[in-house]
């Protein structure tokens, strides 16, 4: 029997298990051939399309498109996953709504865009369904390549090297492949395992070696790689969380919106993961909406996201926002944690207003108190553990446009390196130009 | 709210909204709730001599071809002709008539080339009490085999001698109804002229064969695994009604034959174009069998809303109106200079009038880094095509050069003066202007 939602206290099962499942059930539903079709039919075919330069992987969307239309998804599949190879994760996670959908021409003429992101999904997930792996290896090149960090950006790395005949082997210091895609994102993102079941298949096309628990600065180091294989891909996230300087950070209940998220994607039975009645989420990106509205799937009665500055500065796009909203998350702009209160677990966050002056957030001097057994800390990951060698540029991996950093034979991409936008897609980018760019070095 | 009642060939009907002979008049049932949906007429689906009738195929009848969101654009048949006995198809007809007095009922109608066979069936239709016949010259599939339809209507000959027939036997209005499957529609419209015929009616279905069926490797619809040419209409073939209804309407031996225009006529303007263009009234079926019958209704309001912003009373105020337009290539305005102009506030810079024109035209089209596409002056040939693929209406227009102005093309001043190919210096006949 469930707790319901105003059980005191941070409970488990505050919702009936098939409410729980039910909540956390595919955020966008996949299309069935019909909808495809219909959708399908809108697109324009437009000359250099627009929706294409929005897309950090730049597939070809008009042709992938035009490839549902005349009835084959499975090539369509193909034109998506030649330029991208996560192309159905990116079709969960994307924020098209601030790239390729916000730039299809039937937004400016209809408000309504193609929706991209959706036939993305039809077509990959044709393919995959067929359980067919597209690509095949090339001659073996002799050359070996060690790729740090499964994540979108080592993945992709790795298959486009095994695909140009590097042998690849793989080290991350979890135990599962993914990064975030299989640890850090909202659970209705990706449902049905579809981030594990995603590496299987992008595993087929062979010369990758996995390893697992390996991680960079204990079981590795950036000296031992280099003389070990020819190339090093370093694509390691950003495993440090920032600190929110507020008193009482240290209280049972506060923790990384991260950690909260990893273990509600790996948790058996979200039945069973406790939650608190009240919720307090600090940040205004992606990861503190996924973080509040799982808690409020998960039963929460009351979850707030506080941030501290006004909503056209918040990370979250309008989409994300609104879907928040719709969840029944409250969502505070303009105030930040003074303090949380409690006797040795968190019972209250104290926030204060804000006001930004010349680009600077400065308190005002007037605060608000909300319950909070709960608070998670989303207010931006950092850098950590990266090879002292290589440069920093902004806190990242300084890199040049094809991945390169200042040691030689060392590359990295993804959110760990400077330039792009810490999204999944960006880093599936940057593996794969990495990828392009240690190969034509290897073989140059 | 315009007057939309028709008189052709003295039948009256509420509007010019006929049913063509085909599948959805076949039956008293069909035909009486098409009247009840507000439809001004129907030609009953084609009769057959006394006897065992027609079979049709056991299959599907019908395949078809598509646009953007599955719609219908073109669909092919080969059904043949009623495939219910003459006598209950009589009956039917008699009592329809008598209880919707004020809507058109033709019989339309195809029996074996012999005079006999017409002589038998005419009294009969004439007994119904229907307001005319029309003579079945067109069926493209199945009955040409057997000497009938098609294979009738492709003769000019026979068409006369057929027409003649009629006459004979059968007191009131008769319309030929041609096929489209020949080369030139003046000689079958003339025949049936000659023939004392009162009317055409055009177009019949066009042989087609709509799809394949790449598993089965035959033609669709497909029958046990064989396929045939059936007999083709909807949206996609209006265009070549059009020109047919406007070669007759305009040719100096036929332009006094009524016409009723049949060719993928799917909403008021589809109507309004072919009556324009000539017909006295347009027959319907594709549209009313991809939709039903109720797609009448926006017919008679749209025209009837056209008629008044115009200020036509009547349909026979703009009927043929635009014959007098309709030209030989040779004719037109030489001098006629256009340029294309993309709305900026229009245009969603999806860029297909680049495309169309940088590809497959004129390269009149500027393109710039931030996607603003504008029309270059000294290029563009004013063809058209950027206009018909950019997938916003309006947002390019065609504008006419004013007389007087340089056409920034050729560099020579717009000439305000009629001049076309026959008298134009490149053509080696030409006749010098006097």
């Amino acid at each position: 029997m469930a707790s319901s939602h105003q059980a005191s206290g941070i409970q488990a099962g505050r919702l009936a298990a098939a409410d729980i499942a039910d909540n956390f059930g595919d955020l966008h539903p996949a299309y069935d051939a019909h909808e495809a079709a219909v959708a399908a039919d809108r697109c324009y075919f437009c000359y250099d399309a627009p929706c294409m330069t929005a897309c950090p992987t730049s597939i070809d969307i008009p042709q992938f498109i035009r490839e549902i239309q005349a009835g084959h998804p499975s090539s369509a599949a193909k034109t998506i996953l030649d330029q991208n190879i996560l192309g159905g994760m990116c079709a969960r996670v994307c924020p098209t709504e601030t790239l390729c959908e916000e730039a299809c021409v039937r937004e400016a003429a209809e408000g309504k865009p193609v929706e991209i992101g959706r036939l993305q999904r039809f077509a990959t997930d044709t393919l995959m369904e067929k359980d067919v792996h597209p690509y095949s290896r090339a001659a073996s090149t002799g050359k070996k390549v060690a790729v740090v960090g499964a994540g979108p950006a080592g993945l992709s790395a790795a298959h486009r090297l095994a695909m140009l005949g590097h042998d690849v082997v793989v080290y991350d210091a979890k135990s599962k492949a993914g990064g975030l895609n299989e640890f850090g994102i909202a659970a209705y993102k990706s449902t049905e395992n579809f981030a594990a079941r995603e590496v299987d298949w992008l595993l087929k096309i062979g010369g990758i070696t996995m390893d697992y628990g390996k991680k960079l600065g204990a079981d590795l180091s950036l000296d031992g790689l280099k003389a070990d294989y020819d190339a090093v891909f370093l694509s390691i996230g950003l495993a440090g969380v920032n600190a929110l300087r507020a008193a009482g950070e240290d209280m049972d209940g506060v923790r990384d919106a991260v950690d909260f998220i990893e273990e509600l994607r790996q948790a058996e039975d979200l039945s069973a993961l406790p939650v608190g009645r009240n919720v307090v989420v600090i940040g205004g990106g992606m990861t503190a909406v996924d973080a509040a509205v799982q808690s409020k799937l998960l039963g929460a009665e009351n979850v707030t996201i506080a941030y501290r500055r006004d909503r056209e500065a918040m990370g979250a796009s309008r989409f994300e926002q609104d879907l928040a909203a719709s969840k029944g998350v409250t969502l505070m702009f303009n105030v930040m944690p003074k303090a949380i209160h409690g006797d040795g677990a968190a019972a209250e966050i104290e926030l204060e207003y804000t006001q930004v002056e010349d680009g600077r957030v400065r308190g005002t001097g007037e605060t608000v108190r909300l319950a909070a057994e709960q608070v998670y800390k989303a207010i931006g990951q950092s850098l950590q553990g990266q090879p002292e060698a290589v440069e920093l540029e902004g806190g990242k991996i300084m890199v040049d446009a094809t991945g390169r950093t200042s040691v030689a034979n060392v590359w990295a991409g993804g959110d760990c390196a400077s330039g792009g936008e810490d999204l999944t897609v960006t880093a599936v980018a940057e593996g794969r130009d990495a990828a392009m760019d240690i190969h034509a070095s290897l073989m140059g | 709210m315009a007057d939309l009642t028709t008189e052709f060939l003295g039948i009256k009907s509420p509007n010019p909204f006929w049913l063509a002979s085909a599948p959805p008049t076949d039956k008293e049932y069909n035909v009486r709730r098409a009247f009840e949906a507000g439809w001004g007429g129907v030609v009953w689906k084609t009769l057959g001599s006394e006897g065992p009738p027609v079979v049709n195929v056991n299959g599907p009848r019908y395949g078809a071809i598509f646009g953007a969101d599955r719609r219908l654009l073109g669909l092919n048949n080969i059904e043949l002709i009623t495939d219910r006995s003459l006598e209950i198809n009589l009956e039917e007809i008699t009592r329809v008539k008598k209880d919707y007095p004020d809507r058109a009922v033709i019989v339309s109608i195809m029996v074996p080339c012999e005079e006999e066979a017409w002589k038998a069936i005419l009294p009969k239709v004439e007994a119904t009490g229907a307001d005319g016949i029309e003579l079945n010259f067109g069926c493209p599939h199945g009955m040409a085999e057997r000497g009938m339809g098609a294979a009738v209507g492709q003769v000019p000959e026979y068409i006369q001698m057929v027409t003649e027939w009629c006459k004979k036997y059968y007191s009131k209005p008769v319309i030929v109804k041609l096929t489209p499957n020949i080369t030139d529609v003046r000689f079958p419209a003339r025949a049936a002229k000659a023939g004392g015929g009162d009317a055409v009616s055009l177009i019949n279905t066009i042989n087609s064969i709509v799809s394949v069926d790449l598993d089965q490797m035959a033609p669709e619809p497909t029958v046990g695994g064989k396929g045939t040419h059936g007999g083709y209409c909807g949206p996609a073939v209006k265009p070549i009604a059009m020109n047919m209804v406007a070669e007759i309407a305009r040719c100096p031996e036929t332009h006094d034959l009524p016409i009723s225009a049949i060719g993928g006529v799917t909403t008021w303007k589809d109507a309004a174009e072919f009556m324009a263009l000539g017909a006295g009234n347009v027959q319907v079926c594709t549209a009313a069998m991809t939709y039903g019958f109720n797609v009448v209704k926006e017919m008679i309001s749209g025209l009837s809303n056209w008629m008044d912003e115009k200020g036509y009373t009547s349909t026979q105020d703009f009927i043929g109106m635009a014959v007098p337009n309709v030209t030989d290539w040779q004719y037109l305005d030489l001098n006629y200079i256009a340029k294309a102009k993309i709305n900026q506030d229009d245009c969603i810079s999806c860029g297909r009038c680049f495309a169309a024109c940088e590809d497959t035209s004129h390269q009149a089209i500027e393109m710039s880094a931030d996607r603003v596409f504008t029309v270059k002056d000294d290029e563009c040939v004013a063809c058209n095509l950027c206009v018909n693929v950019c997938p916003i209406e309006g947002c390019i227009t065609m504008e006419q050069v004013p007389a007087g102005q340089i056409d920034e093309r050729t560099g020579k001043v717009v000439s305000d003066e009629y001049a076309n190919w026959t008298t134009h210096p490149n053509n080696p006949s030409a006749t010098a202007a006097e």
